[in-house]
């Protein structure tokens, strides 16, 4: 009935299981309790969960990423604390703790932390910078959310129904095989991929489609936005690589389940064909997860420094020229696996190419600088840290691009802090450049700074410490994924690192500060303009938060930046008298259900239950049928209404005075 | 805002200063920074190469960002403001050529040293060379002489001015081995042959383990390499061939179970063949095609792609 | 929050550019599922010679059973042809029996694969005998996942024309689900002339 779910399955094997499954348990009982208590249920199901308005969905991406921040980074720091005291002893974590922790970690902030956070800010922002009323598939976008967090909760129910994956987040056969690995880890690995992955690619085709036939009328391609265009490039990333990933996951999957041999060690398998199907996804996932960063720190620089973003065609240019080698290069994640010299050094050389546009990018953001008056506001500070930081991480890519240095440092910490390198500055501090951007956009208040400014040096100073050792003890031969070690010399760089973990541990609390303090005084902190700090671009037309339609009239683009060419001319906020009657798609629940239902079928497939895997295909079908065959699934705006409105926004601008400690002045 | 910037900022920078000076000294001697042979010296050489060639546009970097938030800060930078300024031919120019002159050098390096150091080149006559079968097994490392006909576990001897000559297969999952004083790193698969030629220029006993995570006794994979005088290893294979205790197929299986933190074992005889039985049993068609007409594996080069061996 | 929330009545239908969007989006959709397949592909080729000590492919492959499924399958897309143009004059009727016509073909070569792949499995020629069967069986029974999807989807467009009528968003989705019926047909003729006629020529 059950499969192979017993009560064996519950965490009470060891203490440390058994005290996250509690944590998680107990918090996800308060939350339950708390929105019961306020009687909330209601308003989440009709005014949230069922939302198809993007700006919302885009909210509930970044809650979601900034819960699975949290508990990765809980795995960061058991594993830099095991690290630090695990010279010639077990530590607190046994080998198959660690492992399902490194696994864990990989896998959540990849998957469940930075595309969230990513997918999120893209929600909220691109349909506005493009003077778009909502995106492409709304439906479709609700459908991505929820599969996202379907993913996620995977993940999370391992640590209380039996355990994670062992085989780290790139789950190499033949160990993440069933002969190796027997137990449910990597399967709920496997469909924690599969359920988010298909979520992923929905929203790259959503994205690659909004940007394309969405725009206004008159925004030609080479007038949008630096962060529309590497929405666009990562859109088609997501698009065509994350069916690399679906398909290789299945057939792990089918190895596993179904007795099939596409990468056992015996009857034919070939884990080699794993590690290119893996990397042809992988690699271009790591711009997926980068791109819209680096459109984030052109916006950021431009506004911050008060400026034309200089070489905007360059950026362009480069975005796109990444965007295409990014699909070149995979196999530079597996120089040693014995390939000729000739294929080894074009894949190296491919590998380095991409330095250049990256270079240039570089270059393009420190000259946005030059010659502006830059001011130190939280996101700016993170892009500071970035340009600073990233090169660096650039240059070990750089190095570990040679082959035969690669063989040397394959697999090593060198390599981790290189990937660290890369991605908390390169990604993660875009990410939260851009969340202490729009943050005022999106809630109608702006955050506090001191708390910002406070989280960004204990980040900083953190990856830092955390990280640099990590290069040292490449050099000094320490591997990656060790639970335990007996090189003497190698502790002093692992208690190095474990302090540059708690100075992270610092910067996150700082960053739940700055959040609490701003939601308490957010009636001081309204942002009543919808334009906190004079923006060029066009998202700081609108209210913040936007009404739900966005723009009551479709602006009339004549140049890049848009919204601060309009403030130039006067247009700004001409008022209109003609509305004209919204189009919007009505909120639905299927997506939501859609969610559910990809959850239990991970589930069921992880456990071997398999009436409730064709209960829950049928529920699909169900579900899709049912919708594609719906055709008034919107609801009108009454032009009086927008009128309204509009007005009342009108007069609130013309009430509000600048206040002295307004951004610009 | 000024006093949040400048403070820090010192800070950080003295204890980043201070990180590095120490990093240094306990670096000098790292086996990576501080090679035993020349495999790895080449390795490194060129890690360095590189990384000193991108200074030129690392070091721009670091000093444009520094200068222009200082000289242009909103709060009283000094720099002028021209809020219109988004175009320059001439920085374009540079900021693409400079890096692609820089990566076509790269190019050119990575080009003749992925030949010259691919780890399946042989780097020595025949006869000065040793030719040694590895086998990974969960958790330790099998070390075959097929020429002496000895084999140990978890210690890799070898006279030092003689080059080895490593054939790799994999018994249990994916391993990866490396001896980073040495140089090298090659991926050990089931079914399938790598190789990995290497030398030592000096006698010492180097570190070397799998670096691909294998499970619960990976941690504690590791071996030594072990670079001795021609005599020294002549009285090593006596002593092997000394040992009670023959690598038969029965010895063999009992040694493949999994185990971790393997000892150091000598074997005295080898069973003829073992580490092509152990190829086989992961073949991939029947065994007439296995061959594809090659005589013996050792004979056989590069293992690429699917190309089996 | 408190965003401003509309009071509406009644609830529309999408516009006509709305369609257009959702049609660039489905070729979108098509271009990742043709990734899918070639990645499917890719693997058959890496794999094919992988038989271990089951079958090769000349001794499973049987032509003349593939070239009946491939007439089922090509037949199939030119009713679905006819079931559009008749869609495009508005004739409700004919495009409800080209559709029917299609479902026939569409079951007949599922019909065909479905017998193929048990008589392999009875034969000793499974998936879990080889990697070379485990690729082809992913690869062929992928294609004829989505051949039997896309009779799903051919059963409920009967049921909304039947319903609706022909009515603009109904003939939107009618063309979207003739474009992954044609796409298939581009798919099986890969299958058949990668997998089929190489591993009957070998």
């Amino acid at each position: 009935m059950l499969g192979r779910l017993g009560f064996d399955a519950l965490p009470f094997y060891s203490a440390i299981a058994f005290g996250g499954a509690s944590i998680t348990v107990l918090g996800g009982l308060v939350v339950l309790l708390l929105v019961t208590y306020f009687g909330k249920w209601r308003y989440f199901w009709e005014e949230w969960l069922t939302s198809l308005d993007h700006k919302r969905i885009g909210i509930m991406y970044i809650a979601l990423a900034l819960v699975m921040l949290v508990r990765g980074f809980v795995d960061a720091l058991m594993m830099r604390s095991q690290q630090a005291i695990a010279l010639n002893s077990n530590g607190y974590l046994a080998p198959e703790h660690f492992d399902q922790v490194f696994s864990s970690h990989g896998t959540i902030m990849i998957f469940f932390m930075a595309m969230p956070f990513l997918t999120g800010l893209i929600n909220i922002v691109v349909p506005q910078q493009i003077g778009a009323r909502d995106v492409a598939f709304p439906f479709m976008n609700s459908i991505s959310l929820w599969l996202t967090a379907a993913g996620a909760a995977l993940v999370m129910v391992s640590l209380v129904i039996g355990k994670f994956s062992t085989a780290g987040w790139t789950g190499y056969p033949p160990y993440s095989g069933a002969e190796y690995s027997p137990g449910v880890g990597v399967d709920y690995w496997i469909w924690a991929l599969l359920v988010s992955g298909v979520g992923s690619t929905m929203t790259g085709i959503n994205f690659i489609v909004t940007i394309l036939k969405c725009r206004a009328p008159k925004m030609r391609l080479m007038q949008m936005p630096l962060f529309t265009w590497t929405t666009l490039c990562t859109s088609i990333l997501m698009a065509f690589a994350f069916p690399a990933l679906t398909v290789v996951a299945a057939m792990l999957g089918l190895d596993r389940i179904l007795g099939f041999h596409f990468f056992t060690n015996d009857a034919g398998g070939n884990m080699m064909n794993y590690a290119n199907l893996l990397w042809i996804w992988g690699h271009p996932e790591v711009y997926i997860l980068i791109l819209p960063a680096f459109g984030i720190y052109s916006e950021v620089t431009a506004t911050f420094s008060q400026k034309r973003l200089f070489g905007y065609a360059s950026l362009v240019y480069a975005t796109a020229a990444i965007t295409i080698l990014s699909f070149s290069v995979w196999l530079h994640h597996f120089f040693t696996m014995g390939s000729s010299p000739n294929v080894n050094a074009v894949f190296g050389i491919a590998t380095m190419i991409i330095a250049v546009p990256t270079g240039v990018k570089i270059f393009d953001w420190v000259f946005t600088m030059y010659k502006g008056r830059i001011i130190f506001h939280p996101a700016m500070l993170f892009t500071i840290g970035f340009l600073v930081t990233f090169v660096l991480g650039g240059v070990s890519g750089v190095l570990l691009a040679l082959p035969p240095a690669d063989y040397l440092m394959h697999n090593s910490t060198f390599l981790v802090a290189h990937f660290h390198n890369v991605l908390i500055p390169g990604a993660l501090f875009g990410y939260f450049a851009g969340f202490q951007y729009w943050f005022p956009k999106a809630t109608g208040f702006t955050l506090n700074k001191a708390w910002g400014v406070r989280s960004f040096w204990f980040w900083i100073i953190g990856f830092y410490l955390a990280f640099m050792p990590l290069y040292a003890l490449g050099f000094l031969g320490m591997s990656r994924r060790m639970e335990r070690y007996d090189v003497a010399e190698w502790q002093p760089y692992l208690i190095v690192a474990a302090v540059g973990a708690l100075s992270v541990l610092i910067g996150i609390f700082c960053q739940g500060m700055q959040l609490y303090v701003s939601i308490r005084d957010r009636n001081k902190n309204i942002d009543v303009t919808g334009d906190p700090y004079n923006g060029r671009t066009l998202e700081w037309q609108t209210s913040s938060p936007p009404a739900e339609y966005n723009f009551a009239k479709i602006p009339d683009v004549q140049e890049i930046d848009a919204f601060w060419d309009m403030k130039q001319r006067g247009v700004a906020y001409a008022p209109a008298s003609d509305y004209e009657d919204i189009h919007l798609p009505r909120n639905t629940g299927v997506g939501v259900i859609l969610g559910g239902l990809g959850f239990l079928i991970g589930f069921a497939v992880t456990w071997y239950i398999w009436w409730l895997v064709v209960l829950c295909v049928l529920g699909v079908a169900a579900c899709l049928i049912t919708r594609a065959s719906q055709d008034n699934t919107f609801e009108i705006i009454p032009a009086a209404e927008i009128e309204a409105h509009e007005k009342a926004r009108s007069k609130a601008l013309e009430e509000h005075k600048p206040a002295p400690g307004d951004f610009w002045t | 805002m000024k006093h949040l910037i400048a403070i820090p900022y010192v800070r950080a920078t003295a204890l980043l200063g201070l990180l590095l000076l120490l990093a240094g000294c306990s670096l000098a001697t790292s086996p990576v920074a501080d090679p035993k042979g020349p495999i790895a010296m080449l390795e490194r050489d060129l890690l360095y190469a590189a990384f000193f060639i991108m200074l030129i546009v690392v070091i721009p970097v670091y000093v444009m960002v520094f200068w222009f938030i200082w000289r242009y800060r909103a709060k009283g930078g000094r720099g002028e403001y021209k809020p219109e300024w988004h175009k320059s031919n001439t920085i374009e120019f540079f900021v693409w050529s400079v890096p692609a002159v820089i990566i076509i050098t790269l190019g050119y390096l990575v080009w003749t040293y992925s030949y010259k150091l691919d780890p399946f080149k042989k780097i020595a006559a025949p006869e000065d060379t040793i030719n040694v079968q590895v086998v990974a097994q969960d958790w330790k490392w099998l070390f075959i002489y097929p020429d002496l006909g000895v084999a140990s576990v978890n210690e890799l001897a070898f006279p030092v001015d003689k080059a080895v000559s490593l054939q790799l297969t994999s018994d249990t999952v994916m391993n990866s081995f490396l001896v980073p004083a040495l140089g090298g790193q090659i991926y050990a698969m089931a079914g399938m042959t790598s190789e990995l030629n290497l030398r030592a220029n000096e006698t010492g006993r180097f570190r070397g383990r799998n670096t691909q995570y294998s499970g619960d006794g990976f941690a504690m994979q590791f071996f030594e390499a072990v670079a001795m005088t021609e005599e020294e290893f002549d009285q090593w294979v006596t002593n092997a061939r000394a040992q009670p205790n023959p690598l038969s197929n029965a010895a063999y299986e009992r040694l493949a179970a999994p185990s971790i933190d393997h000892g150091v074992e000598y074997f005295s005889t080898v069973q003829p063949g073992l580490f092509e039985q152990i190829l086989r049993k992961y073949a991939r068609r029947p065994e007439s095609s296995l061959r594809g007409g090659h005589p013996s594996a050792i004979t056989q080069t590069a293992c690429e792609g699917d190309t089996l061996c | 929050m408190n965003t401003y929330t509309p009071k509406s009545a009644g609830s529309p239908g999408p516009t006509e550019e709305t369609l257009d969007i959702r049609d660039l989006g489905f070729w979108i959709y098509l271009m990742t599922d043709a990734i899918i397949f070639s990645l499917l592909f890719a693997t058959y080729v890496v794999m094919f010679q992988n038989t271990a000590t089951g079958p090769v492919p000349s001794d499973v492959f049987d032509l003349e059973h593939v070239f009946a499924e491939t007439m089922f399958l090509l037949l199939s897309s030119v009713t679905f042809g006819f079931a559009s143009l008749a869609s495009i004059r508005e004739q409700k009727g004919h495009a409800i029996c080209w559709l029917l016509v299609t479902i026939v073909f569409g079951l007949g070569f599922i019909y065909l694969e479905v017998a193929e792949f048990i008589g392999m499995i009875q034969s000793g020629a499974g998936p879990q005998t080889s990697g070379f069967l485990s690729a082809f069986f992913t690869l062929v029974g992928t294609h004829g996942a989505h051949v039997s999807l896309g009779m799903v989807g051919i059963t409920v467009m009967i049921f909304q024309i039947l319903i609706k009528g022909l009515t603009s968003p109904v003939k939107s989705r009618l063309h979207r689900l003739g474009m992954f019926w044609h796409f298939l047909d581009i798919v099986w003729i890969g299958i058949f002339s990668i997998v089929y006629m190489p591993g009957w020529l070998i």
